[in-house]
């Protein structure tokens, strides 16, 4: 009790039966009730004290919290010209990590680039850019052990890429063919791999997020030190999956750490029109659990907090939220057009803010990077992406038979039947269904 | 072999999944400490412990998110849903998630550790949202498994299929069955096969088909038809997706005749995906109209509750007019 009270008189908040509502009365004589029958098990509860589980501070004051009460910094490192600030922490990142991330960056970017060029020549269906976004996905990946587990939102191919997913993979899923670790079954961008603990992208927004705390809460059980890291955007926050997953991975104490992206927008919805409070990082506080705000275009504050939030999360078997700050300078996807909800002006400020540039600066002045080199790499690299795009693009698509595997583990027989009907239809119309026939079709 | 009742049965069955998967997890609403507002998980939690037995909190979507994850790591992830009438905020995560986990992933990940238990249908004075039968809803999704015990016995050893399944199943539980069932229960692990109807009662006038607490009316009805001397074939269903349409259609074959019981309203209901099917399969043996004795096209009611069900005089009258037509 706050010891200022004591000379007043006690608010009424200590005898349960006389202040409590007659529904909060009778559930606390049948709490007592069962106590009785079974106080060691109750008792472990921590029920007797403190029912409600609140901090119990009290107050004559009739006061309000105000909304902007935490009023949450934004963590950064270095300048846009990639030096340190003056009182900035130390950087922990050594050279090799750093190189790797900063070539993931520039391989991203190269591929999207090409990708996107794709789409538009209507090669693939549809792509998605990390443009903007590349810092905050690939230093917080790189900040992470190999075992921990991904659970992203669909725009953190970096991440990925930084786990080692080869080219020719990329390019097998954008073209959903044969060689596709998904079987051609989901659009482009969709990737997964079981190899690199990184889980299959799901449309649906908000969806891995309750699914990331239980998955480390498995990792828990096992107590190998591994955790999660689940992304997301600032939209997808507004999900009911986002509670849920908040509330059940800190009630629970699941190792995982959330990896709010908050990039301005939501396809064309502006963060302003998708919440009122201070963004993301506040709410961790209401769930429970410590939170950041950490500069997404800063690489070496990125790294610095997730590194840090590891290793929090993993000791104490606690989630962690982090919320970074950045801005998503590409459209939402190849099927969006920005010029619709926000100026040029709006966009050219924040390219000039670029996460690549920022980090290759900090990486030159430490002596780390060669620019030419540098330069003939993009070349090299550009290269490669487009011969890796030729030849996925010529690959077979998945055979008929995947049409119907993996709905179940093994081939219901309903499924089966309505194979062997398909195939004899097919064989019916050759012309009308090339790709699993082999026939040339009527437009070709 | 002991006398249990359903619940009983059912603890049994999570009590033998707990020991012999050192890292499968119960959890739900009230699950914890209470052993649920059935107290089906009566005491899991006193022997295996609050690491694997627990409280969740009053968030559907965020426990069957979490319970996907949990399945996708490696853990028999045990999710209980407290009634299926609550199941609909958690629809998101089935019907997108946890029936298309394999798929989409092309067999990267999967879900088949995950199994929801949840108490559904009427008969227990709970009105419109503690009573209802919700699915069909489910049956349209592919992915999914869905298994309706109709006695004790049935219900431990279709657990513990459910259970050993490596595809997610969402397992039905009568609860106006479960203290009612009672039966000789063996003590120890059983299987009972999941996509397998079961024929309890032959007979050669008419197939009466239903899943779950209904099979009880169904076989009342078909009493109350033998006195009359019409001998009627009682078939359950057991999994209604996938659904055995061999065993039903080789009964319809014989009989010339199908009656299929439901709890669930008329409209869209499962029993008219088997009427269709059977239909198809079995036209040119069938003596009369398939016809489907369900629950009315109304929300589940409360004060007119007997009026409403499905009940074995309104599947009687279905067999003398499926006899006489």
């Amino acid at each position: 009790m706050n010891p200022t009270l004591r000379k007043g008189k006690v608010p009424p908040n200590n005898n349960n039966q006389a202040v409590y509502p007659d529904r909060e009365s009778f559930y606390w004589s049948k709490i007592t009730l069962v106590m009785g029958l079974r106080g060691s098990l109750m008792g472990k509860l921590n029920n007797i004290d403190n029912p409600n589980n609140i901090t119990k501070e009290e107050t004559l004051k009739l006061e309000f919290i105000s909304e902007n009460a935490l009023s949450i910094p934004v963590f950064k490192m270095m300048d846009a010209d990639g030096e340190l600030y003056d009182g900035a922490c130390h950087s922990s990142l050594d050279k090799d990590t750093a190189i790797k991330i900063y070539e993931t960056m520039r391989f991203i970017r190269i591929l999207d680039e090409r990708m996107l060029a794709a789409q538009r020549q209507g090669r693939i269906s549809f792509y998605m850019q990390c443009l903007g976004e590349e810092a905050a996905v690939t230093a917080s990946a790189a900040a992470l052990e190999s075992q921990d587990m991904i659970f992203a939102q669909y725009r953190e191919q970096a991440a990925l890429a930084y786990r080692g997913f080869e080219l020719e993979q990329f390019m097998h899923q954008n073209f959903s063919n044969s060689k596709d670790l998904g079987k051609g079954r989901q659009m482009p961008i969709h990737y997964g791999s079981n190899a690199l603990n990184y889980m299959t992208i799901s449309s649906p927004l908000g969806t891995q997020i309750p699914q990331a705390a239980g998955y480390a809460y498995g990792q828990k059980l096992d107590g190998n030190g591994g955790c999660t890291i689940c992304y997301f955007g600032e939209g997808a926050a507004s999900e009911g999956d986002f509670h849920a997953g908040l509330n059940m991975a800190a009630v629970h104490k699941a190792p995982v750490i959330f990896f709010a992206r908050n990039n301005g927008y939501a396809i064309s919805t502006p963060a302003s029109e998708q919440f009122k409070g201070d963004g993301i990082a506040c709410r961790g506080v209401g769930y429970g659990m410590k939170s950041i705000r950490v500069d997404g275009v800063d690489t070496l504050a990125v790294y610095e907090a997730v590194k840090l939030a590891r290793e929090y999360a993993v000791k104490n078997n606690e989630p962690i939220l982090i919320e970074s700050i950045a801005y998503r300078l590409a459209a939402h996807s190849s099927s969006d057009d920005p010029t619709g909800y926000r100026s040029k002006d709006e966009e050219e400020n924040f390219r000039l803010n670029c996460p690549v540039n920022r980090f290759r600066n900090y990486l030159i002045k430490q002596n780390w990077l060669d620019e030419q080199e540098d330069e003939s790499s993009k070349e090299t690299i550009r290269k490669e992406v487009l011969a890796a795009l030729k030849k996925a693009e010529v690959v077979e698509k998945p055979s008929l038979e995947d049409l119907i595997t993996d709905v179940y583990e093994e081939v219901p027989q309903h499924l089966r039947k309505q194979m062997d009907e398909l195939k004899a239809h097919i064989a019916k119309y050759p012309e009308h269904y090339p790709a699993s026939s082999g026939a040339k079709g009527e437009n070709h | 072999m002991a006398k249990m009742n359903m619940l009983q049965a059912i603890n049994s069955a999570l009590m033998i999944a707990l020991e012999e998967h050192p890292k499968a997890c119960v959890f739900g609403e009230d699950v914890g400490y209470f052993g649920g507002v059935f107290r089906a998980t009566s005491g899991l939690q006193e022997t295996f412990g609050k690491s694997r037995v627990f409280n969740t909190p009053l968030v559907e979507q965020g426990i069957l998110g979490f319970a996907n994850g949990l399945a996708a790591q490696g853990v028999k992830a045990i999710a209980e849903i407290q009634f299926a009438d609550y199941i609909f905020p958690a629809f998101d995560q089935i019907v997108n998630e946890t029936a298309k986990f394999r798929y989409r992933s092309g067999n990267e990940f999967n879900v088949g550790n995950l199994v929801i238990r949840t108490p559904y249908g009427g008969g227990i004075a709970g009105g419109l949202y503690h009573s209802q039968s919700p699915e069909a809803y489910f049956a349209h999704t592919p992915g999914l498994k869905l298994v309706f015990p109709r006695n004790a016995y049935q219900a431990k050893g279709l657990l513990a299929s459910s259970i050993e399944a490596n595809d997610p199943v969402i397992f039905f539980e009568p609860k106006r069955l479960y203290r009612a069932s009672v039966g000789e229960v063996p003590e120890e692990k059983y299987l009972i096969p999941l996509d397998k109807a079961e024929i309890i009662k032959g007979g050669n006038d008419v197939t009466l088909l239903a899943w779950g607490a209904q099979v009880e009316i169904i076989e009342k009805a078909a009493e109350m038809a033998e006195k009359q001397g019409i001998s009627c074939e009682v078939i359950d269903l057991r999994t209604v997706l996938p659904w055995d349409v061999e065993t039903v259609a080789n009964s319809v074959i014989k009989t010339g005749r199908l009656i299929i019981s439901q709890e669930a309203p008329l409209t869209g209901g499962f029993a008219s995906e088997i009427s269709a099917t059977i239909q198809s399969e079995c036209f040119l043996h069938l003596e009369s109209p398939i016809d489907r004795v369900c629950g009315l096209d109304t929300p589940y009611p409360l004060a007119q509750e007997k009026e409403y069900m499905a009940d074995h005089l309104k599947v009687y009258e279905a067999i003398l007019r499926s006899v006489q037509y």
